[in-house]
């Protein structure tokens, strides 16, 4: 036999529903009577919605997606690697290592200071543009180091906020115990420090993997330029929307585990 | 006087233009257990944490054994290693187990894999009651349990002194006597121990000799039994009318 408590927790639990159904009804309601009745509808729905199209160049999109994948896949180790040596590089106190705590910051001020689709520019165009011999010139090099700079750059501060994060005390205990500055830093520090900053960083792989269709603009023919070349074609613009689509199958399920893992964060 | 393990001499600490320890002089023998007291802020914290070497002094010496410590330009950390500390909020590494807690220092440091060092540790923490929780991560322990804990890993790098800052504060009441048994036990196998506390009850049961600071000096040093009965200082007076 339910309490009265219950009884008035279960009521009040069916009302919510009841609400939150009704008001997201009434919103898509809202949308498919009314858009339709905009006097371009017509028209977008043909340059936009053209399921023949899609049906055409949906396949040849996910194929161009492969190169994606495939830049995202060699850029991001890279990354990781370059942005932890930044970030340590950053919190170089010994005198000895001042030219490459300041190489550093002086790094990581410039690549977070421009945007991509410059840096892209100038390192794609302006490096091939020495003269150098095949493969040396190919904009897949030149494009990637593009995207390694800029994105090992934000994720150098990230991780250093995350270092930055960790109470003094932890590495009073450390030291206390006669570790070595080193040994404090890559054992006691590091470790939770990355930790903690893994879903900042999961936000950042997301958005390399949007960026990797900036290199479009120096060659590659990666999905955003396979999606012009359809449009071109055939005279619509179906082919942008099943790019699109194809991003957010990648992107929207790896925002929503970057989101648990900020949610779930154990032991630290 | 016996010869001191552990001792300081004019020790002066300042912290811009305050002076927190303004002319310390400790003596402390092998096997003795000494207790800081004093009211928060008279510098117990900062007189640990300076014989540790955590702290830079800005005078005076620190001699362990015979050895000055505190000779500007030497390198800490083959010093803390003969010093242990443990502190009040545990700081134990929340990443690493309980038994990895203890391993880390001993393994780094001596560069040497786990399997030498883990008969001692594991040794160590059976001593302590604690085998059972040897592999739960500090956030499944209970205060009590990871300040132990805590006390095992310093110990795990065989200090010939143990330093304590105030260890007990910030564990729930009912948890207090469990951290206080093991001090009673490190003091029975003749641990030469230093103490920053709060409680009165187990200094004076326990305590060779009772330092107490004010100001950034030690106004008063004295067995427990006359530092309680026959307090020489007023200032002392005062501060045991209001403690007691």
């Amino acid at each position: 036999m339910p309490t009265r408590r219950e009884l008035y927790d279960r009521a009040q639990r069916r009302r919510a529903n009841l609400i939150a159904t009704l008001s997201t009804g009434a919103v898509l309601l809202a949308l498919v009577l009314l858009v339709p009745r905009a006097p371009g509808w017509e028209a977008v729905q043909r340059a936009f919605f053209n399921a023949e199209i899609f049906a055409r160049t949906f396949p040849g999109l996910l194929q161009a997606f492969v190169l994606d994948v495939a830049i995202f896949a060699w850029c991001a180790p890279l990354i990781a690697v370059l942005s932890l040596a930044l970030a340590i590089a950053r919190d170089l106190r010994a005198p000895a290592f001042t030219p490459l705590r300041l190489a550093a910051t002086a790094f990581i001020d410039v690549f977070r200071g421009l945007p991509v689709i410059l840096v892209i520019y100038l390192v794609g165009f302006g490096i091939p543009g020495l003269g150098l011999p095949r493969p040396w010139n190919s904009p897949y090099l030149w494009g990637s180091l593009s995207l390694i700079l800029v994105y090992a750059a934000y994720t150098a501060e990230v991780i250093r906020s995350g270092i930055d994060s960790i109470h003094t005390s932890q590495r009073a205990a450390a030291l206390s115990l006669g570790l070595s500055e080193a040994d404090t830093m890559r054992y006691v520090i590091l470790p939770q420090a990355i930790r903690r900053v893994i879903p900042a960083n999961m936000n950042l792989f997301i958005a390399l993997q949007k960026d990797v269709a900036l290199l479009s603009f120096i060659g590659p023919v990666e999905i955003f330029r396979q999606a012009g070349v359809y449009k071109s074609l055939m005279a619509n613009f179906t082919p942008y929307v099943g790019a699109a689509l194809i991003f957010l199958v990648i992107t929207i399920p790896a925002t929503r585990y970057a989101d648990y893992l900020m949610a779930r964060r154990k032991h630290d | 006087m016996t010869e001191a393990l552990l001792e300081t001499r004019g020790l002066v600490k300042r912290y811009g233009p305050h002076t927190v320890l303004n002319g310390i002089d400790l003596h402390i023998a092998p096997g003795q257990m000494t207790c800081l007291v004093g009211a928060s802020g008279s510098g117990k914290s900062t007189l640990l944490k300076c014989l540790n070497l955590l702290e830079p002094i800005d005078d005076g010496q620190i001699l362990l054994g015979e050895e000055d410590i505190s000779e500007p330009g030497r390198d800490p950390q083959p010093l803390r290693q003969r010093i242990g500390m443990v502190f009040q909020s545990y700081n134990l590494f929340p990443h690493m187990t309980a038994l990895e807690n203890a391993l880390l220092a001993p393994r780094r440091v001596h560069r040497k894999p786990r399997t030498e060092f883990l008969p001692a540790i594991e040794a160590l923490f059976e001593r302590f009651g604690l085998s059972a929780h040897m592999h739960h991560y500090p956030d499944q322990l209970s205060g009590g349990q990871q300040q132990r804990v805590a006390i095992v890993r310093a110990l795990a790098m065989k200090p010939q002194v143990m330093l304590f800052d105030e260890i007990t504060s910030a564990l729930d009441p009912e948890l207090v006597g469990e951290v206080l048994d093991v001090l009673r036990q490190l003091r029975a196998e003749g641990m030469t121990m230093i103490l920053a506390t709060h409680e009165m009850a187990f200094a004076r049961e326990l305590a060779d000799t009772i330092c107490f600071l004010d100001g950034g000096r030690v106004i008063e040093q004295a067995p427990p039994a006359a530092f309680f009965t026959a307090p020489e200082h007023a200032r002392t007076r005062a501060f045991l009318a209001r403690v007691l």
